[in-house]
C-alpha cells in the first residue's frame, strides 16, 4: 500500500520535474508556433471584407483555393517541384553518403562530413543569391560561355524558371540528405555484406538485397527532411523562380501582403500544410515498416 | 582410416598488411570431410587464413587451393565454401526463412521446393517452426543455428566457422560443441573452425593447427598435440603444462638421458625429446594429471620425489595442488581426482609426488 503510494508520488514528482524541464520550450512553442497556427486556421474560415475581416464562418476560401485554376496550378507545381527536388537531392546524396561511409578511411570520415557541412557557413539567402549570380543574364555561366565563344548571346532559359528553383534547392538541401543516409549506412554491419557475397550474390546484388533495404530508414529520413521545407520554400522561387517559377509560399505572401486577403491566404496555407501532412504520413508509414522489419 | 583426398591446400601463403606480416608462409593440407581447427591467440592470423579460403582476403604470395583449383581465380561469391560469421551476420531486415533461403535465389526454385528446402535446413538445426520469426527476435543460440542453416543449405564443400561459439554462454557453448560435431558427421562436409579456445579445439577437431604470429607451430590430432607438443609455446597454450629446467647428459637416437631439477636423472624416449645434443638450458614439461600425491604406505609405480603443498584449489570433482618439489624454487601444479577416503590435503603438508619419465617432454 505505502510503497504503491510512494511510487505514485514519485511518478507525480517525476512528471512535475519533467514538465518544469520542458516548460521554457513548451511556452515558446505555444506562443510562437501553436498560437499563430491556430490564428491562421481560424482566419481560413472567415470572410474577407474591404477593408478588414468579416467574422462570418465560411468554406468559401477553401472552395476558392481548391477550385480556382490559378491556385490549383501553383499548389500542384509546388508539390511537383518539392518532389523533384527531393528525388534529385536524395539520388545525388546517396552516392556521396555511400562513398564517405564505405570508401573513405575511417580516420578521415569526420573531415569529409565537416567539408560537406561547409555550405552552411553562409546564410541560405546568400547561397540563393549566389545561384542568381551564377545563372543570371550577365552571370558566371553566360559570361563564361560567351567568353569561350560557345554561345553568341546569353542563355535566358537557365534562370528565372522552375529548373533554376530545383537546382538551387537541391544544392541547398544536399547536406541534409547526405547526413541521415550516411548514418544509416554506417550502422550496417560490414559482415552482412560479406555474408551476401558468401551466399553467392555479386556485389551489385548484395547492394540491392542487403545494403539498400538496410539504408532505407536513412533514405526516408532524408526524403522527409528535404521534402517538408522545400514545398513551403519562399526565398528561392522568389529570387530565381521568375514568373512561372512561383510556388505556394509566394502565392500566400501575395494574398497576405499585396492583396490583403488574409482568409484566402490562410486557406491556401492550411491546404499546403495538408498536402505536406499527407505526403509525410505516407513516408512515415513506409519508415515504420522498415524500422519494424518484417511482420513476425 | 583411409587416406582422404585433400580439400584445401595452402602453399607458402604470405600476407602483408602494409608492413605488417600477417601470414608468414603457411603450408598445410586439410582433408575432405575433416573437422579441422585453426587455434591460436588473437592476432595470430587464424581468422585471416580462414578469410583467404572464403575469398574475403587476398594473399600477397603463395597459393590457396580449394578442391584442387587455385582460389585466386574464383571470386568470393563463386567459391564452394560458406561461412558462419563470428557475429553470425543474420540479415536483420529478413525473417528466419528469408535468411536461410537467401542463397537459394540464384537456384531459381519454385516456391514449394524453396519452402521444402528451407524447412529441411531449419529442421537440421532444430529450428522447425521458427521460419516466420523476425531475425532480430532471436536469441544468440538461435541466431547461430540460423547462420548454420543458411550456410549448409547451399551444400558447400567446405564450411568455414569463425569463432562461432564465442558469443554464447558456457552451457550453450558446450551444447553447441556437441551439436556441431554431430552435424559435421551427419553432413560429412569439411568443417574449418577458427577458435582461440584450446578446449573447444580439442573437443571438436579431428586435427588442429596451432598458430602463432602468422605461422603454424604444430599441426596434429588433439591427443598428439596435448601429449607431445613440439614447442614450449604450444605446450603452454594448450592446457596447463609444468616446466622444470633440465640438462641433457647424453643424446642418442633412441632417447635422451636428462638431469631434471627436483626430479633427478631420467631417460626420455626419442619421440618426446627432439635431438639437439647435450647441454644445459633445456626445459622438461609435464601435465598436472601425470603427477600423483602418494598417501602413506603407498608405493610409487615408477619414481617419486618429496615436496611440500603450497596451494590447494578445490573444484569439487578435482583438486589442484601447487607443490614445491625439494630443490626447486617454483611450484609445480598437479591435479588429483577427489575420491572417498582421501581427504583434501592442507597447505604446508609434506607429500610424496609420484611421476613417470613417460610423461615428460623435452623442449629445446
Amino acid at each position: 500500500m505505502t510503497s504503491e503510494e510512494g511510487l505514485r508520488r514519485m511518478g507525480r514528482s517525476e512528471a512535475a520535474s519533467g514538465l518544469a524541464m520542458i516548460s521554457p520550450t513548451a511556452i515558446y512553442a505555444i506562443l510562437l508556433l501553436a498560437a499563430p497556427l491556430a490564428l491562421i486556421f481560424i482566419y481560413s474560415f472567415l470572410t474577407d471584407g474591404d477593408p478588414g475581416i468579416i467574422r462570418t464562418f465560411t468554406f468559401a476560401n477553401y472552395i476558392e483555393a481548391w477550385s480556382n485554376e490559378l491556385y490549383r496550378v501553383v499548389m500542384l507545381r509546388s508539390l511537383m517541384v518539392a518532389l523533384t527536388v527531393t528525388a534529385v537531392t536524395v539520388l545525388l546524396a546517396f552516392p556521396v553518403a555511400y562513398f564517405v561511409s564505405f570508401h573513405v578511411d575511417p580516420s578521415r570520415k569526420s573531415l569529409w562530413l565537416f567539408l560537406i557541412t561547409i555550405p552552411f557557413w553562409t546564410s541560405y539567402l546568400i547561397r540563393v543569391f549566389l545561384w542568381k549570380v551564377i545563372l543570371g543574364y550577365n552571370g558566371v555561366v553566360n559570361s563564361g560561355l560567351l567568353g569561350l565563344g560557345i554561345i553568341s548571346e546569353p542563355l535566358q532559359w537557365i534562370n528565372y524558371n522552375v529548373g533554376a528553383v530545383v537546382l538551387t534547392l537541391a544544392h541547398a538541401y544536399a547536406p541534409f540528405a547526405i547526413l541521415p543516409i550516411f548514418v544509416a549506412l554506417e550502422k550496417i554491419d560490414r559482415s552482412l555484406l560479406e555474408a551476401g557475397q558468401d551466399l553467392g550474390e555479386s556485389r551489385f546484388m548484395t547492394f540491392l538485397r542487403v545494403t539498400l533495404p538496410l539504408a532505407m530508414p536513412g533514405v526516408i529520413a532524408a526524403v522527409l527532411i528535404v521534402f517538408i521545407p522545400t514545398i513551403g520554400d519562399f526565398v528561392t522561387p522568389q529570387l530565381v523562380g521568375g514568373p512561372e517559377g512561383r510556388l505556394v509560399a509566394n502565392l500566400i505572401q501575395l494574398q497576405y501582403l499585396k492583396l490583403d486577403n488574409y482568409p484566402l491566404g490562410s486557406a491556401i496555407a492550411v491546404s499546403a500544410m495538408m498536402i505536406v501532412t499527407v505526403v509525410s504520413l505516407f513516408f512515415l508509414y513506409l519508415n515504420r515498416r522498415y524500422l519494424r522489419g518484417p511482420e513476425s | 582410416m583411409t587416406a582422404k583426398p585433400t580439400m584445401i591446400e595452402f602453399r607458402d601463403v604470405q600476407k602483408y598488411y602494409g608492413d605488417y606480416h600477417a601470414l608468414r608462409g603457411i603450408n598445410a593440407s586439410i582433408r575432405a570431410g575433416e573437422f579441422f581447427s585453426l587455434l591460436g591467440p588473437s592476432g595470430c592470423g587464424k581468422t585471416t587464413l580462414l578469410r583467404t579460403i572464403a575469398g574475403f582476403e587476398d594473399i600477397s604470395s603463395g597459393a590457396v587451393l580449394i578442391d584442387g583449383k587455385d582460389a585466386a581465380q574464383i571470386p568470393a561469391n563463386k567459391r564452394p565454401t560458406n561461412m558462419v560469421f563470428q557475429s553470425y551476420a543474420i540479415f536483420p531486415h529478413l525473417t528466419v526463412e528469408e535468411n536461410v533461403g537467401f542463397g537459394l535465389r540464384r537456384a531459381g526454385l519454385d516456391k514449394a521446393e524453396m519452402g521444402r528446402r528451407v524447412g529441411d535446413a531449419l529442421a537440421m538445426v532444430g529450428l522447425t517452426g521458427f521460419g516466420k520469426r523476425a531475425a532480430h527476435a532471436l536469441s544468440g543460440g538461435q541466431r547461430q543455428r540460423v547462420a548454420l542453416a543458411r550456410a549448409l543449405i547451399l551444400k558447400p564443400k567446405v564450411l568455414l566457422l569463425d569463432e562461432p561459439l564465442s558469443a554464447l554462454d558456457k552451457k550453450m557453448r558446450e551444447l553447441m560443441q556437441v551439436e556441431l560435431i554431430k552435424l559435421q558427421r551427419h553432413v560429412g562436409i569439411t568443417f574449418i573452425l577458427v577458435t582461440h579456445d584450446q578446449e573447444e579445439a580439442l573437443v571438436m577437431s579431428d586435427r588442429i593447427a596451432v598458430m602463432f604470429e602468422g605461422q603454424i607451430a604444430q599441426l596434429d590430432d588433439p591427443e598428439t598435440l596435448y601429449r607431445r607438443p613440439k614447442t614450449r609455446q604450444v605446450a603452454d597454450f594448450i592446457g596447463t603444462m609444468n616446466f622444470l629446467p633440465a640438462t641433457v647428459l647424453s643424446d642418442t637416437p633412441d632417447g635422451c638421458e636428462v638431469e631434471v631439477a627436483g626430479l633427478g636423472r631420467c631417460r626420455i624416449a626419442a619421440d618426446q625429446a627432439p635431438p639437439g645434443g647435450n647441454g644445459q638450458d633445456t626445459v622438461v614439461g609435464f601435465r598436472p594429471e601425470t603427477l600423483t600425491i602418494l598417501y602413506d604406505g603407498q608405493a610409487a609405480p615408477e619414481r617419486e620425489t618429496p615436496g611440500k603443498v603450497e596451494e590447494v584449489v578445490y573444484y569439487g570433482d578435482m583438486t589442484y595442488y601447487d607443490v614445491k618439489l625439494d630443490g626447486v624454487s617454483a611450484a609445480v601444479r598437479l591435479s588429483m581426482r577427489n575420491v572417498p577416503g582421501r581427504p583434501v590435503l592442507d597447505i604446508g603438508t609434506r607429500a610424496r609426488v609420484a611421476w613417470s619419465p613417460d610423461a615428460l617432454v623435452l623442449f629445446r
